[in-house]
């Protein structure tokens, strides 16, 4: 696999995975802005509109029929959140052309498809349908308020919201319920030409086409975005808690208590010289089968269903998640601080060490086997202003991890926050 | 092994079959930095009665074949999962009504993991302590599953759909049911299914097939035997047993399944209506189908809205479902557009262009090596080929497809199962 890159203009970016390895290739075109509370909403609801119909295929109908046509073209909208920035993509999944039926050519097509969809939409008096902004308005209201029906993924969401109050971080990536429902045509059409003059562009493609073809096919689909344009892309890092470790607890009707407990990882992130360090004490602590939350805390005390820790990356935190009975919150707790404080000390075996290396190997280079991972490494990278280089550099790095250089991680990682979730007063269970 | 050819799909697997009736499939694909391998046997949490040895049936608890999987993973030198996961792979098993994998993947390590692997599944290990506290953590599991909405819409549909079929119990079981679980019982389950002649073993990625097959026949026993007949309880009536179930929980906004009880396949046509019924979810309900734009642009489904087809030993049913303010009327507008649609015959334009989209859609989850697995393992279980698909399509007609329209999908075979707000 080739991993390549080129800037086509100032702030707009070319990240490409060449492999014949796949039966597909992957597409995507993001727009990064700043994430603030303002114009979140906007940013969440800007490709859902977009998606509602371009000019040609004006209605869900007809673009589906136009993705059908091309052997089902996974064709979407997707927004992220990449440390304090959103990121508003459009991704497209098509077959290699070596299996269309016909012999005809798939990518251009779909890439004049995606264009189209993001830069011509189905326009009324000149600005976005009032009818696909109302629609879309309150599906993204909905997805915001629907949150709550997962109850694993809402005590971390609540987790860091408590925790990076104040910090552009805790900045919902889709906004807030009440400002997707009171979008106006006028107010969004605004927003949206916004978005596409200022944020910053990055163009993705994995598969088997060359660059000179994904280069002359992008910047023939996507000519009014290729232009230059300053891009702000920051992530407030905090090496510490800002006070002391807080303790949240909201109640709802569950049958299973959530614990969430949040750190800060001592202002490690990506391209930190110690990030494989970190990397490797996730695995040891949480982040793999063989670490001590599953091993000590689930299997051998009984105190979670299930207890994992993992990391953000780019705004260093790493956040433990468990689902614990009501009356272990104290209990599983404690055992997980206890087994932070056994890493700090260097309490950990060779044969813990190995494993951990290996499970984090093993978990970068399965990356690469995922068209829709290596997307997502490349476009994170570019729009953090790193270099893609297909992984093998962080691989080796992590493979000469030492237990003290572990320790040291573990040292630096720091409690802020604790969520629990517990049961109504008066509910079954436990 | 042998070679099986698919030109169209630039795809070749190797298969062969070991004197104690193990099927192996490996398809080999150098390029990628991955291993995986998936063993899987033909028993489920649908099969609770069966025949023992001295021909007599044997009435299991529900959730055994779940609680089984657990315990599988103990060994006398302690847990396989650890042992797998300290050489740096990810273990894992999944039990469903008719089927119990057991999996991992990885990128080092792969013959002795193979080797780890297979003798874990195939060697029970377990003590009345361990089936103990086994019972808690599976508790608590069932009792996450009870919290989630998803999991709740569905066994309700199930419910409301079938009198006697097995599909209606939960997989997982019921606290109270698993509570009667022993290691007697285990190792019966364990006897009875987890034999050679039932099970596949697949495998995909950068891996060397014959190595597979060597290893397989080391490890395994060598004795060819079968698997326990069993008893998936009185025939089914194509009716559902009730057309409405709802319940209240911490959702949202009110979220529902649609289900339309169909037939199973007769012996070799599982894969053809396999395709067929997924081609008629498109037709009904596929965003470039007309219904789909009228109810989303009335408010009345969102993004969320999903469709499928499942097909299991003695049943088989197709779905759609996801959040909706008014699922009843969603379900009226479903029956109308399948009569309008058994009436007045499929769009030809619409019919070309979805039978294009679902062999591109298959094609692009030809990528995931999981994904290969399970389809090589399923269809084997099922007497298929199912990299025949490209072939398959082309022998199905809209007017098969309005058929199944006129048949299945009518009010008396219609469920509806409906989770709304609390308060």
């Amino acid at each position: 696999m080739q991993q390549e890159w080129k800037r086509l203009a100032e702030g707009v970016e070319l990240g490409i995975s060449r492999t014949d390895k796949f039966k597909t290739g992957l597409l995507s075109v993001t727009l990064t802005v700043p994430l603030r509370r303002e114009t979140a909403a906007a940013g969440a609801l800007i490709p859902n509109v977009l998606y509602r119909g371009s000019r040609s295929c004006p209605d869900i109908e007809r673009l589906s029929a136009a993705t059908d046509a091309l052997y089902g073209a996974s064709l979407g909208p997707a927004v992220r959140q990449r440390g304090e920035s959103q990121c508003v993509s459009f991704l497209c999944s098509v077959i290699d052309d070596c299996y269309a039926l016909d012999g005809a050519a798939v990518l251009e097509p779909a890439a004049a498809l995606m264009g189209e969809v993001l830069l011509d939409p189905a326009t009324q008096g000149g600005i976005f349908r009032a009818d696909y902004v109302k629609g879309e308005g309150a599906n993204l209201a909905d997805r915001i308020r629907a949150r709550i029906n997962d109850k694993r993924g809402w005590a971390i969401f609540r987790l860091v919201q408590e925790m990076c109050s104040g910090e552009a971080y805790a900045v919902d990536k889709l906004g807030e319920a009440d400002e997707a429902l009171a979008m106006t045509p006028e107010g969004l059409w605004s927003d949206y030409q916004n978005l596409l003059s200022h944020a910053g562009v990055t163009f993705y493609y994995g598969g088997s086409a060359q660059l000179e073809r994904v280069e002359e096919t992008v910047r023939r689909c996507f000519a009014p975005l290729i232009t230059a344009r300053t891009v702000r892309t920051q992530c407030q890092v905090l090496a510490a808690p800002r006070g002391a470790v807080r303790t949240v607890t909201e109640d709802m009707d569950v049958t299973q208590g959530k614990l969430a407990m949040g750190f800060r990882t001592g202002g490690i992130t990506e391209g930190s010289p110690d990030y494989p360090a970190l990397l490797v004490l996730n695995a040891l602590y949480g982040g793999s089968a063989n670490s001590r939350l599953f091993l000590t805390v689930r299997e051998k005390l009984s105190l979670c269903y299930y207890a994992s820790s993992m990391l953000d990356k780019l705004k260093g935190l790493m956040v433990v998640s468990s689902g614990v009975e009501f009356q272990d919150f104290d209990r599983a707790q404690e055992a997980i601080l206890a087994q932070l404080d056994e890493l700090r000390a260097g309490r950990f075996t060779q044969e813990e060490l190995n494993a951990a290396v290996r499970s984090v190997v093993s978990s970068l280079r399965g990356r690469r086997d995922s068209q829709s991972m290596l997307e997502d490494d490349c476009v994170t990278k570019l729009v953090c202003g790193l270099r893609p280089d297909g992984g093998g550099e962080l691989i080796r790095a992590v493979e000469r991890v030492t237990a003290e250089q572990a320790a040291e991680a573990a040292k630096k990682i720091q409690l802020d926050t604790i969520y629990r979730l517990t049961g109504k007063e008066g509910a079954h269970g436990g | 092994m042998d070679k099986l050819n698919y030109t169209a799909l630039r795809e070749t697997i190797c298969h062969s079959v070991l004197s104690n009736g193990l099927n192996i499939y490996v398809d080999e694909r150098p390029e990628y930095g991955k291993q995986f391998a998936f063993f899987a046997t033909r028993y489920g949490g649908m099969d609770l009665r069966f025949r023992g040895e001295d021909a007599s049936w044997i009435d299991t608890p529900q959730g055994v074949a779940h609680f089984l999987e657990h315990k599988m993973f103990d060994t006398k030198d302690g847990s396989a999962l650890q042992r797998m996961a300290a050489q740096g792979v990810d273990p894992n098993a999944y039990t469903t009504p008719w089927m119990t994998g057991y999996f991992f993947e990885g990128t080092q390590g792969f013959e002795d993991n193979l080797r780890t692997l297979l003798s874990f599944v195939s060697q029970p290990w377990f003590t009345p302590e361990s089936v103990e506290k086994e019972q808690g953590i599976i508790a608590q599991e069932i009792r996450m599953c009870e919290d989630d909405p998803d999991h709740e819409v569905y066994y309700q549909l199930m419910e409301a759909m079938y009198a006697h079929h097995p599909i209606r119990i939960r997989v997982a079981g019921t606290v109270e049911s698993i509570a009667s679980i022993t290691a007697d019982t285990l190792y019966q389950c364990h006897k009875a299914f987890y034999r050679p002649g039932n099970m596949v073993l697949c495998a995909a990625g950068s891996v060397d097939p014959q190595r597979v097959e060597d290893i397989a026949r080391k490890v395994l026993e060598q004795e060819p035997s079968s698997a326990a007949v069993t008893d998936r309880g009185m025939a089914e009536p194509p009716g559902v047993v009730r057309k409405y179930a709802q319940k209240a929980m911490a959702v949202s906004i009110p979220l529902f399944e649609i289900g339309f009880k169909g037939e199973p396949a007769p012996k070799g046509e599982g894969l053809r209506q396999r395709l067929l019924a997924g081609l008629v979810c498109d037709v009904l309900f596929s965003a470039s189908a007309p219904l789909y734009s009228r109810l989303y642009e009335q408010g009345l489904i969102n993004g969320s809205f999903d469709s499928g087809f499942d097909m299991l030993p003695g049943c088989a049913f197709l779905t759609a479902g996801g959040e909706s303010r008014d699922p009843q009327k969603v379900l009226d507008e479903v029956l109308k557009e399948a009569e309008r649609l058994g009436r007045e015959g499929i769009d030809p334009a619409l019919w070309d262009r979805l039978k294009k989209a679902s062999y591109g859609v298959m094609v692009r989850q030809l990528n995931s090596l999981e994904g290969m697995c399970f389809e090589l393992a399923q269809a084997h279980f099922e007497g298929e080929d199912f990299l025949r698909f490209p072939e398959c399509f082309q022998s199905i007609e809209r007017c098969d497809a309005e058929e199944l329209l006129r048949t299945w999908c009518v009010e008396s075979r219609a469920a509806l199962s409906v989770i709304v707000p609390e308060g």
